[in-house]
């Protein structure tokens, strides 16, 4: 098997991989490699197997409320009086209950019922992202798994409420792995469902104002009157398909009054008749807000979890949502001004597939636009996994991995927003962000110790690309460890 | 979750530049080995001063950059200014210099050279385990699991002995000598030939405490800690970088002596009444040339100083049968000719230290070598 030209394969797998390990057989032909990935890819490997999915989470969200109900209770139900749904309190919506009620309650007190919470929350945040790193670094199909990563921050949901500490990671796992090559709309629908969003954005609690629980609550005019949230339709829109300036407020209330009854078991008194695993998306009759809905001018006569379905649908493949695709992923691949032409073929490849995320893949792999030399600066995960990736690592790594995240200003799942993070340089090239890099590079390449001959190790990871600065460099570093970070604080290794 | 350090240590850790390792075996004699990385200058270091050929070779280097002139050691030989509290030992006879002394490796690549310096092998990638490792079966006693103090086990340590390694808890920043070669690396790079500018410029605006930079004397203490213990650690291996003086040696230089100086000295307190149990020995992967290259430094020689500390020593010398600096009497016509093997030097100082058969000792460690170990260095 003859090697392709050694950018090529350099472009291959460093740019729509994740960074080329020693040892590994170049690719004769890398596009076909790269296109052929998504047939060997694993959605669930050893080390994501082995953390616990969703339920698990999900059930310890729901024992936590449990064990903090009578404080909720004692604050904001002061005879008993169930306001709609039993599990329904301000906790399922992120809020602080009002301290005071605890006096009542005997038993830990409510702080300390939720530090346990955070603790433990905490130990399975910190699982799932040395799961994240250790299948990362060990893919043998590292473009699917470079997507997988690139989808997760496209439906971000950040680690940073209580509620989704634990179950962020678990988004990616379950909704986005199974769908890597398939199509958009089963993404988007997987995602949308998934216990972590549903609590995220806050779509578990809405409920349609003149469902008939709203009804029921008016006519026996109980104390907290349910209603819609917004929340979860308008980054629907915003984010995660047609993007911004392409929908009214309208178009956001009507989708939110199509998604009421969507909703999570185990969080909310579970509908008559139907039995639901905690953390498994249900949907609620008695929440949907009744009627015909319009959205972008289109009327949706569906009745209850039918409706907003098929806006979901539409949406998949509206032009809005394959231009807004189309230009993140050529901003990932071709660089941080998007080529027109590359937008409109992907643009175009999505509308004409039905939005089959396999045809996208295929004008990224087939455009010269992505095959140039190397312009985006990688992110810090992508600088992490690629330097792990390079020494060889293949253990799954400690604690200090999701700490070595944060320093370098990315912790793994916490972009702090529903955007996600940024995908353009500007964002990462800082001088701070720089400095600790090197840093890093110091310290992953003291922990190698020698093992690792950085002089041979360059231009087998950067074949082609290595510059005779960097090898020179390299070559009279004052140790093996030395050698090792200058490789990887090197321009070459900074970029892909 | 729980997390014990050993499963801390064997994912991604952090490591810390200079580093230190340690093996514990049972009895009182300590044994320090100080790795030296990047080639540390022994003409600048323990300084031949009554060569006759010197002032013509090192004159232009003018002044070293620190306070103080050179401290007399003796009739041919004098201290950089830097290794203050070394000489002061010296003087109490704890401490002694060997000079024009080398590993067998005579090429001049760092990697390579520091395999043989820490291996023990006759030529780079011949041994696979360390010297100092194979040494822990001869000692009375040994074979407890070791115990570890450094990022990662450093060759010297490695092999079929237990030995681990311990990581400081404070995250040390990278070393100068890295930052200084990343600026180079970043010189042709417009974006990050800014970005490193701005950080660096903030990073000395901050000062030089700010930076969190691996403090030796910190260092030196946490070795005698664990040394210092009566079932610690017996052996252990410090790591100081920063000897690559290429250019503007006379201020990197003295910097990096004043580290390799405060890591004794810290020893010397921290261990105590331990202090007189003690050896330790301060070695390098080579020398560097006798001239001056064109940009105030030196590049890779061959022959070069090694420093010997501790209350066991019998020191207040320095060893050398000096070959001289005169341009005949150069090796290859630029280096310092070793006339020692630290090889020899090893065997030796372990053999007395430990009470073992020199031999012995030089066989196991040094196989194949045809050696004569250094005697009379370790009080009796």
């Amino acid at each position: 098997m003859t090697a392709a030209p050694a950018p090529l394969a350099a472009i291959a797998g460093n740019r729509f991989g994740l960074g080329l390990r020693p040892g590994e057989a170049l690719p004769a032909d890398p596009r076909f490699w790269l296109i052929d990935q998504f047939a060997r890819f694993d959605p669930r490997p050893p080390a994501i197997a082995a953390v616990p999915g969703s339920a698990v989470m999900a059930r310890e969200f729901r024992d936590y409320l449990a064990k903090i109900r009578p404080f909720i209770a004692a604050n904001i139900e002061p005879r008993g009086e169930a306001p709609m749904a039993r599990g329904e309190t301000p906790v399922a919506r992120g809020e602080t209950p009002v301290a005071g009620g605890a006096a009542a309650v005997a038993g830990p007190d409510e702080a300390e019922i939720r530090k346990e919470l955070r603790r433990s929350y905490r130990d399975s945040y910190g699982g799932q992202v040395r799961a994240r790193i250790a299948a990362a670094i060990n893919s043998e199909t590292p473009f699917a798994e470079r997507l997988v990563h690139f989808w997760a921050n496209h439906f971000a949901v950040s680690a940073d409420k209580l509620q989704t500490i634990g179950l962020a990671g678990t988004l990616e796992f379950e909704a986005i792995r199974p769908h890597i090559a398939g199509r958009f709309v089963d993404m988007l629908l997987a995602v949308e469902r998934h216990p972590a969003m549903l609590l995220y954005l806050d779509q578990g609690p809405s409920i349609g104002p003149q469902s008939p629980l709203a009804q029921a609550a008016r006519a026996r005019n109980a104390r907290r009157q349910p209603g819609l949230n917004e929340n979860l339709a308008r980054e629907i829109l915003e984010l995660h398909t047609l993007g911004v300036g392409n929908y009214g407020q309208s178009d956001v209330g009507e989708l939110a009054r199509a998604l009421t009854g969507w909703s999570l078991g185990g969080f909310v008194r579970r509908p008559i008749g139907i039995e639901v695993p905690d953390g498994a998306f249900v949907f609620q009759p008695n929440w949907h807000e009744p009627g015909a809905r319009t959205l972008l001018g289109r009327r949706y006569g569906q009745d209850g979890e039918a409706q907003a379905r098929a806006m979901l649908a539409d949406l998949a493949v509206h032009p809005a949502t394959a231009r807004h695709l189309a230009t993140k992923l050529a901003r990932h691949f071709a660089g941080d001004v998007p080529p027109p032409a590359l937008v409109d073929r992907l643009t175009a490849a999505h509308l004409a597939s039905g939005g089959d995320l396999m045809a996208l893949y295929r004008v990224l792999v087939a455009a010269p636009e992505c095959w140039g030399p190397a312009q985006k600066f990688k992110t810090p995960w992508e600088w992490s996994i690629s330097a792990l990736r390079g020494l060889g690592a293949r253990a799954t790594p400690d604690l200090r991995a999701v700490a070595m995240l944060t320093e370098l200003g990315q912790p793994v799942w916490r972009p702090g927003s529903p955007a996600g993070w940024d995908d353009v340089a500007a964002s990462w090239a800082a001088p701070d962000a720089l400095l600790r890099r090197v840093e890093t590079a110091g310290r992953l390449a003291a922990l190698s110790g020698d093992r690792l001959d950085a002089r041979q190790l360059a231009p087998v990871i950067l074949p082609g690309v290595l510059g005779p600065g960097t090898a020179s460099a390299i070559a009279r570093a004052d140790s093996p460890q030395q050698g090792l970070a200058l490789l990887f604080a090197s321009p070459e290794f900074l970029r892909r | 979750m729980m997390i014990d350090r050993r499963t801390l240590l064997a994912g991604i850790g952090f490591a810390s530049v200079p580093g230190l390792a340690l093996a514990a075996t049972p009895g009182d004699k300590r044994f320090v080995f100080i790795i030296l990385r990047g080639a540390m200058d022994g003409i600048a270091t323990v300084i031949p001063t009554g060569d006759p050929a010197h002032e013509a070779l090192r004159g232009r280097f003018g002044p070293p950059a620190v306070a103080g002139d050179p401290i007399r050691l003796s009739a041919d030989f004098s201290l950089h200014p830097a290794l203050a509290q070394t000489a002061a030992l010296y003087a109490r006879g704890e401490a002694a210099m060997v000079h024009a002394i080398a590993s067998p490796y005579r090429e001049r690549s760092h990697f390579d050279a520091q395999n043989v310096l820490e291996s023990g092998g006759a030529a780079a990638y011949a041994v696979k385990d360390g010297w100092l490792n194979r040494l822990l079966p001869l000692l009375p006693g040994a074979g407890e699991p070791a115990m570890a103090v450094s990022p990662t086990l450093p060759l010297a340590l490695r092999g079929a002995a237990p030995a681990t390694s311990y990581a400081p808890s404070q995250l040390p920043q990278a070393d100068d000598a890295l930052l200084e070669r990343v600026a180079g690396l970043y010189a042709d790079d417009p974006q990050l030939h800014a970005l490193w500018s701005q950080a660096t410029d903030a990073r000395m605006a901050a000062g030089s405490d700010a930076t969190g930079r691996a403090n030796p004397e910190a260092l030196g203490r946490l070795a005698a800690t664990f040394l210092a213990k009566p079932q610690g650690a017996r052996v252990a291996v410090i790591e100081i970088g920063g000897w690559d003086t290429h250019s503007a040696q006379a201020g990197r230089l003295a910097q990096a002596l004043r580290q390799l100086d405060a890591v004794i000295a810290a020893l010397h307190t921290g261990l105590g009444p331990a202090w007189r149990q003690t050896v330790v020995v301060a070695a390098t992967e080579f020398g560097r040339t006798a001239a001056p290259n064109g940009t105030g430094g030196t590049d890779h020689g061959t022959g070069g100083a090694a420093i010997l500390a501790g209350g066991a020593l019998r020191g207040g010398r320095v060893i050398a049968d000096w070959p001289g600096l005169g341009a005949a009497q150069l090796h290859e016509g630029r280096d310092l000719r070793p006339t020692a093997d630290l090889r020899a030097l090893f065997a030796g100082l372990a053999a007395e230290q430990f009470g073992l058969d020199p031999q012995r000792v030089a066989a196991t460690l040094f196989a194949g070598a045809k050696l004569v170990p250094m005697a009379g260095l370790v009080r009796a």
